[in-house]
Order: structure tokens, then C-alpha cells, then sequence
């Protein structure tokens, strides 16, 4: 009886493919309806601090989604190894060890974007997404699914740092990933000097939250 | 689930917990290790780029896509003097690293030279570039400070810093901030006086050459930035004063 079972569930495993709606849900859900940084309101000194451009911009979402999705499946491969009691520290670890990397590799191959992001990169080891993701999901699911929601997870997160960076740059330089666009058009342009200070990110970033709310008819609880 | 269990017990156990953690630290080690040599050359060469760049860029305005190699390799005689002015044979600037001379008295330090030659003459000097390297409010600022060939005139600067304050003290990385020090002068008949930046800001000191406007909000840093002016102005007097130029 029992081995039949154990075939059975191997048999649906198998069955289950690599991209089922469970699985797509993973990557859609923190684009929309659980967005790391709107919703959940996490990793959201980072949003202001580096969106003044959307180059860099861009490459801190490729970096952070880089972390969350790697940190996610080697944790997510160790889940049935790690000690309860170390299980933070070990996350850590794992996290850490993924940031430095990224931060050596943008100093040997984009040395001038890892100047503009200086600290921030080295932050993303204590971002409440990569931990958050990891202590909530990859601590309990198969790497697959680790994978796609540590991805998912960050692309959410990078989509809102390059909402802000596209509203932050276009108002506040007059110009797209540096590109003068006014001026392209013959149109002068004086920079809203606000856009370009962290406030001016709290600012877009509360409009984008009160957009997405509304559309989705979010309520906080009570 | 007997099993399971037993499994979990193993890892609750203190060998298991040791051994674990050392385990992890060891491959994470490993693999920092291999990326950080692995790397090590680009990132050396960044910086050695970098700081062709800001040299030049006291001097020159740089064209985005400039060849900064070939432009250095032609217009830049490097060489290393002591206090005294004595140039330092076989020592290139490559040897010396500024922030470690810091550390030493100022009579002690070797200090680099870095000569501007005209395009067309290369025995003309057209200007010199001197780093400079000191504190500022959180941590060291450094930078480059080019004289014109009259050896008293500043040509530019280009100042960097670790950690200032971002919005107040980290301005002086900005171009806003060394516009300023454009054509200001360093001796006044003869005698060093470096160039102060000033408290406050928004005041007009077109007429004096000695003072700069200061930064709002970062007196301390511009403190710093004068100190390390006048410390390393000071460390290259000698060798400024034997120029076979005149100074008034």
C-alpha cells in the first residue's frame, strides 16, 4: 500500500510541469498582488536610494534578483541539512556570500555603475526581501519553485525600481538610461531638483502605491 | 517518520550544529576566495584607470570614449621626489601609494609628480599634477590638484572621498564644487598660502585668489579639504619653488 503511494506520488510529481499555474503564480503574484516593495512594503531604502538614473537603477535589480534567486535555491537544496537553531545565520551566509560576488563582478566588469551604487549592493545582504523569501518560502519548498519565486520576487522588486527611476530621471535630468530626451526634441528642459533627493522617490513611490491599491481594491487589515 | 525524526535529532545535536558551521564557512570562504583573485586583475586595472582619468581630467576636458591610455602614455612624465624636491630615481608612482605616505611625517613621504607635456613638445611641461590626500569629516578624501606651468595658478581639481556625507560633504566629488578652485593660486609673493574654502556659501570671491566658496551643511569637510591642501602644498614647496619659473 505504502509503495504504491510513494509511486503515485513520484508519478504527479513528474506530471506536474515545470511551468503549472501554481508555479506561474510564483513569478506573476510579487509582479502584482504581493509586490515585495508596494506590498509588502520591504527593500524600500534601496528603491529610494538608487533611482535617481535607471542604468543603475537596472543593474541594482539584476543584482538583487541575481541574490534572491540564488539564495533562494541553495537554501532551498540545504532546507532538509540546516540546523533550526543556526538556520538564520546560515541564511546569512549563503546571502552574503551571493552580494559579495555580485559586488566583485560589478567592480571588475562595471566599475563606474558599482561607484553610484556603493554601499547599496553590499546592503542587499541585509534587504528584507532576500531574507524574507528565504525564511518564508525556500526554508519549506522544492529548489524549482524557490527558484521561480526568489525570481519572481525580484523582478517585482525591480520593476517598481525602475518605475521610480524612469519618473525620477525623466523629471528630474530631462533624460532616459542618460539619453537628453527634451533636448533631443528641441524642448529646454530645467530638472525638478526634487526628483533627483530621496524625497522625491517617497513621493513617486506613494503614488505608485496608491495607484496599485486602488486598482486592486487592496484594504489593509485590521 | 522514525527516521525523520532521528534526522532531526542529529541536527539539533551540538557536533552537528559545529560541524555545520564550519563546514559552510569553509566552502563560502572557498568560493569568496577563487571570485576575489579570479577578479582581482580587472578591478586592479579599474583603478589604475581611474586614476589615469582623474589625473588627466584636472588638465583636460575628457570626450566620453576617450582613449585615456593612449592619451596618458603621451601627455603624463611621471616621477617620485621626496620633501626636499630631489627627484627619487627608479621609483615610478606606480610603487608609491599615497594613502600609505599619508601615514608618515610630511619630511618622510615620498611624493608622486605626475608632469603635463605639451602635445606637440614633449620637454615643454605645460602642467603639474600633485595628489593630495588627507581627512574629512567620516573618513579620507583624496584627490589630484593640477598648476599651471607657472607652478601657482590651479588648472583643476579632482577631489574622491570614501565616506562623506551624501548631499553635503560628498560634493566635493563634484564638478560644481571644483569649479571653483579654477585659477585660484597657491603662493602669494613667494610665500605658500594655499587655497581656503570658506564657511557658508553663496558668496562671491572672484577677487581674492586664495578663498573659495564654501559648501552649506559641510564645513567640516571643507576643512578637511583645506587641510589637506595646505599639508600637501606645504610637502611640495621645495619642489615647487625650485621651478626654474619665478614666482610672484
Amino acid at each position: 500500500m505504502s509503495t504504491e503511494a510513494a509511486v503515485i506520488e513520484k508519478v504527479e510529481k513528474k506530471a506536474e510541469p515545470l511551468f503549472s499555474k501554481k508555479n506561474k503564480k510564483l513569478i506573476s503574484n510579487p509582479l502584482d498582488i504581493d509586490n515585495p516593495i508596494t506590498v509588502q512594503v520591504l527593500g524600500v531604502c534601496s528603491a529610494l536610494a538608487v533611482t535617481t538614473q535607471m542604468l543603475p537603477a537596472l543593474y541594482m535589480a539584476a543584482s538583487l534578483t541575481f541574490v534572491t534567486t540564488f539564495s533562494n535555491l541553495f537554501i532551498s537544496l540545504l532546507r532538509n541539512t540546516i540546523p533550526s537553531r543556526i538556520r538564520i545565520i546560515v541564511q546569512l551566509a549563503v546571502v552574503s556570500l551571493w552580494v559579495i560576488i555580485v559586488d566583485q563582478m560589478l567592480k571588475a566588469y562595471a566599475y563606474d555603475i558599482s561607484k553610484i551604487l556603493s554601499v547599496f549592493v553590499g546592503l542587499i545582504i541585509t534587504n528584507c526581501i532576500v531574507m524574507g523569501r528565504l525564511e518564508a518560502f525556500a526554508m519549506g519548498n522544492k529548489p524549482w519553485p524557490s527558484v521561480l519565486d526568489g525570481l519572481g520576487n525580484g523582478l517585482g522588486y525591480g520593476m517598481i525600481l525602475m518605475i521610480i527611476a524612469f519618473f525620477r530621471e525623466i523629471f528630474g535630468s530631462g533624460s532616459i538610461f542618460g539619453f537628453k530626451i527634451f533636448e533631443a526634441i528641441g524642448v529646454h528642459y530645467q530638472g525638478n531638483g526634487l526628483m533627483l533627493l530621496p524625497a522625491g522617490a517617497c513621493i513617486i513611490l506613494g503614488i505608485i502605491i496608491w495607484v496599485q491599491r486602488s486598482l486592486n481594491g487592496y484594504r489593509e487589515a485590521h | 517518520m522514525q527516521t525523520k525524526n532521528a534526522d532531526y535529532n542529529v541536527r539539533q545535536s551540538n557536533l552537528y550544529i559545529v560541524l555545520y558551521a564550519a563546514g559552510l564557512t569553509i566552502v563560502c570562504g572557498a568560493a569568496l576566495a577563487f571570485a576575489s583573485i579570479s577578479l582581482k586583475d580587472r578591478q586592479e586595472a579599474n583603478v589604475a584607470l581611474e586614476e589615469k582619468t582623474n589625473i588627466l581630467s584636472t588638465v583636460m576636458t575628457l570626450e566620453d570614449g576617450a582613449n585615456i591610455e593612449a592619451i596618458y602614455a603621451k601627455r603624463v612624465r611621471a616621477f617620485v621626489i621626496d620633501y626636499n624636491g630631489t627627484v627619487k630615481e627608479g621609483m615610478t608612482p606606480k610603487n608609491v601609494s599615497v594613502a600609505s605616505e599619508y601615514k608618515k611625517k610630511p619630511q618622510e613621504r615620498l611624493l608622486p609628480v605626475y608632469e603635463i607635456v605639451s602635445e606637440a613638445d614633449a620637454n615643454q611641461v605645460e602642467a603639474v599634477v600633485l595628489p593630495v590626500y588627507g581627512y574629512g569629516l567620516w573618513n579620507n578624501i583624496f584627490g589630484f590638484v593640477a598648476l599651471a606651468s607657472d607652478f601657482n595658478t590651479i588648472l583643476g581639481v579632482s577631489f574622491g572621498h570614501i565616506g562623506e556625507t551624501p548631499g553635503l560633504g560628498a560634493r566635493i566629488s563634484s564638478t560644481e564644487i571644483q569649479e571653483r578652485y579654477k585659477n585660484k593660486s597657491i603662493f602669494d609673493n613667494g610665500q605658500l598660502v594655499s587655497v581656503m574654502m570658506q564657511k557658508g556659501e553663496g558668496m562671491d570671491y572672484s577677487g581674492d585668489t586664495h578663498k573659495v566658496d564654501g559648501m552649506s551643511g559641510a564645513t567640516l569637510t571643507a576643512k578637511g579639504v583645506n587641510n589637506m591642501l595646505q599639508e600637501y602644498f606645504g610637502c611640495y614647496n621645495k619642489y615647487l619653488q625650485k621651478q626654474p619659473i619665478a614666482l610672484n
